[in-house]
């Protein structure tokens, strides 16, 4: 678990971070199709559900001394009837609080999501803000591929830019289906993380705190000998 | 908000450790399975609570008082409701190993195991031997005894059940513990820290008991072999909590399909020819105005604790525990932020053990400067419980905060669950331990499903977005 977002200096100078980054926003405006972008590449239209995709890493490199890895996690739908386990938030250094610009409701779901983080995350976890789903606002002349329609969008641009300002969010619309502004959400969340708390040298990657489970990791094993 | 589905496979009522390890498994063996709790938050009666609920919940305090602002920030406190502890090398690592919940959980050794002999105010706590080296070493034994400790847990370490020339003439299937003791010539204060400490039997029964040679050879070296796999003490501990656990469980539910609900009531049990067919709820959060959802769903078989089944459980005795809060790491335990302490029943006169398990902010459970520690024991008398646990508070020296409630019954299933497709869990037992609670859960799932329940390599194959 990233619990203290890592930072270590490699041979060169160049520094490597490690983020827990959570994703929270109401069920359906396209959280696991984010992260599948992001991570993979991919998107589906006829995935209805999230199974399995709910613990996956991507990095990023910031310039050529510079990586951030992300240990991304996905809701696996607990978020659908307020089941979310305060696990979930426990540690995150970042979130992305995503809404569908084509459902008015989804945005006022989303705020009350930045509160539940502010309540229940790191004081200093930072936040973005994505409206998801831009493909369906944008017609062809627009943009390459979609065949979107004005019409369905549902929040403006400016109204989500203004609560975001007020928040101290970062903001992006984003289309998981086109890949539009994905990176760019990604990158610019990378950017704001506190890589230079790693001052000049960096923090050596030391030890995990805690004791590992894994069988080959453990000294000694319970099999058929025994260490009376 | 999305509708329930209209059937599930499993509906499992309650998210203590047991569902949750449950549900896990079923959801990654295909199963669809839908989980609710009755509170807003995950554990039931196992969970880890901050400390102004704790307050609260046992309302040791006067209206209008706010005890716990003296105590930081609420949050920084995770206390466990029951006190237990994991061993290195057993069953419910390996679970969790198998099963990948590592991913989602940090562990910490807990840093001594101890055991005490005598009584206050003469009595000694000393560490727990855990092999035959350090048998030599401790003050539990006087010179010639150490020798035959000695003696007894090499014979122990080479013991195999195949290869009778091994088993020291003895009929391990037929001996009584106390007939192997008898053959080793051990003393009754070696057989109380081997057959308490090590073997972990909390009353005396074992000791007559036939056949029970090879179970105690076998809790004897469980104890050993998760000691030596990190050294300090044969204990490790979720940071942040037992309360982890049975959230890093249900996350390994939902991540296969699992649909959790918290906040959600059983209005009825749907029968169909005297069997469980599903279920009538209704969620609503605590403050949400209106009805809330009110919804019904079929299910082929319903698993859940006790207290979602009152008619169809029995009390099979009670559990003393008493929360206590310090400011100073517990005398006699070499200073560390951690330590299970054992007093055998008969060094305090009693039938039952004492067990007191502490914790620390190096566990994430509280802030810098405090301790947790609870006591426990099985109540043997109707009144003056407090007294019962006497002989564990003398060993903590000064208590800030004490929580203690009434005696806490224990719940067993009447019935196996075959007849009515409900299987019940058993209450969390006194064991200070989980390697009961990960029986249940073999014991549930063979009941429900009519197979053993085999962890390894669980996930293998199993169709997931591939993770790295
Ligand atoms: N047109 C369009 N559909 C999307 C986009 N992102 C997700 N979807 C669809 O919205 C539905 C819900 O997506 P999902 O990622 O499962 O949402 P989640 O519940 O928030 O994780 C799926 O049918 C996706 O194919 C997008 O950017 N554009
Ligand atoms: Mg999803």
């Amino acid at each position: 678990m990233a619990t203290r977002a890592p930072i270590a200096s490699r041979p060169g100078g160049s520094r490597f971070a490690q983020f827990k980054l959570v994703l929270l926003g109401e069920s359906a405006v396209g959280k696991s199709s984010l992260v599948l972008r992001f991570v993979k590449d991919q998107f589906d239209d006829y995935r209805e559900s999230t199974i399995g995709a709910a613990f996956l890493t991507q990095t990023i490199s910031l310039d050529d001394t510079t990586t951030v890895k992300f240990e991304i996690w996905d809701t696996a739908g607990q978020e659908r009837y307020k089941s979310l386990a305060p696990m979930y938030y426990r540690n995150a250094n970042c979130a992305v609080v995503v809404y569908d610009i084509t459902q008015a409701s989804s945005l006022d779901k989303a705020k009350a999501w930045v509160k539940e983080l502010q309540r229940q995350a790191n004081e200093n976890i930072i936040i973005a803000l994505a409206g998801n789903k831009l493909d369906l606002v944008q017609d062809s002349s627009s943009s390459d591929a979609p065949a979107g329609n004005p019409d369905k969008r549902a929040i403006s641009t400016a109204e989500a830019e203004a609560y975001a300002r007020e928040a101290g969010l970062l903001f992006f619309e984003t289309s998981a289906k086109t890949a539009e502004n994905v990176r760019e959400l990604f990158t610019a969340i990378a950017r704001k993380l506190p890589l230079d708390q790693a001052g000049p040298r960096g923090l050596p990657r030391g030890p995990r705190p805690g004791v590992d489970l894994r069988p080959e990791a453990a000294g000694t094993q319970g099999g058929g000998a025994c260490n009376c | 908000m999305d509708e329930i589905a209209p059937e599930y496979d499993v509906v499992v009522l309650g998210t203590g450790l047991t569902e949750c390890v449950l549900s896990g498994v079923l959801s990654v063996k295909g199963k669809k399975v839908l989980h609710i709790d009755r509170n807003d938050h995950y554990g039931g009666e196992a969970a880890s609570v901050n400390i102004e609920t704790l307050f609260k919940k046992y309302g040791n305090y006067n209206k209008g008082e706010e005890p716990w602002k003296k105590y930081g920030r609420v949050n920084d406190w995770n206390i466990d409701l029951i006190p237990k502890l994991l061993m290195s090398n057993g069953e419910l690592t390996n679970i969790l190993v198998s099963t990948d919940v590592t991913r989602y959980l940090e562990f910490k050794q807990i840093a001594g195991s101890y055991v005490q002999q005598g009584r206050s105010p003469k009595a000694t706590v000393a560490k727990v031997p855990s092999d035959a080296g350090e048998a030599l070493r401790s003050p539990l034994m006087g010179i010639f005894e150490k020798r035959r400790a000695k003696k007894f847990l090499e014979w122990v370490g080479a013991f195999n059940e195949d290869d009778p020339t091994t088993h020291a003439g003895l009929s391990i299937n037929t001996c009584v513990p106390r007939d192997v003791y008898d053959y080793f010539g051990l003393e009754p204060g070696t057989r109380d820290f081997i057959g308490h400490a090590m073997a972990l039997y909390h009353d005396d029964q074992y000791i007559r008991e036939k056949g029970a040679s090879l179970d105690m050879i076998q809790r004897i070296r469980l104890y050993v072999n998760s000691m030596a796999r990190y050294g300090k003490s044969p204990y490790i501990y979720p940071l942040y909590g037992l309360g982890e656990l049975p959230q890093g469980f249900a996350r390994l539910s939902a991540i296969y399909g699992g649909t959790y609900m918290l906040n959600t009531n059983i209005e009825e049990i749907i029968y169909e020819g005297g069997k469980a067919a599903g279920i009538r709820a209704t969620m609503k959060e605590r403050g949400e105005e209106g009805e809330g959802m009110k919804f019904t769903t079929k299910a082929k078989k319903i698993l859940g604790d006790p207290s979602y089944f009152p008619g169809k459980v029995q009390v099979v005795g009670h559990v003393l525990r008493a929360i206590c809060i310090l400011t100073h790491p517990v005398p006699n335990t070499d200073n560390g932020d951690s330590a299970q302490i054992i007093i055998p029943q008969s060094q305090v006169g009693r039938q039952n053990d004492i067990y007191i398990a502490i914790v620390s902010s190096a566990h994430n459970v509280c802030p810098k400067g405090y301790y947790i520690a609870i006591v426990s024991t099985i109540a043997e008398g109707d009144s003056n419980h407090h007294l019962e646990l006497q002989p564990g508070f003398e060993r903590l020296g000064k208590i800030e905060e004490k929580f203690m409630g009434p005696p806490i019954p224990l719940y067993k299933p009447l019935e196996s669950g075959v007849s009515d497709n409900i299987f019940i869990s058993n209450s969390y037992d006194a064991t200070s331990h989980f390697e009961t609670t990960t029986d249940d859960v073999r014991d549930i799932y063979r009941r429900a499903e009519g197979h053993e329940l085999v962890v390894e390599g669980l996930r293998e194959g199993t169709n997931l977005v591939q993770e790295e």
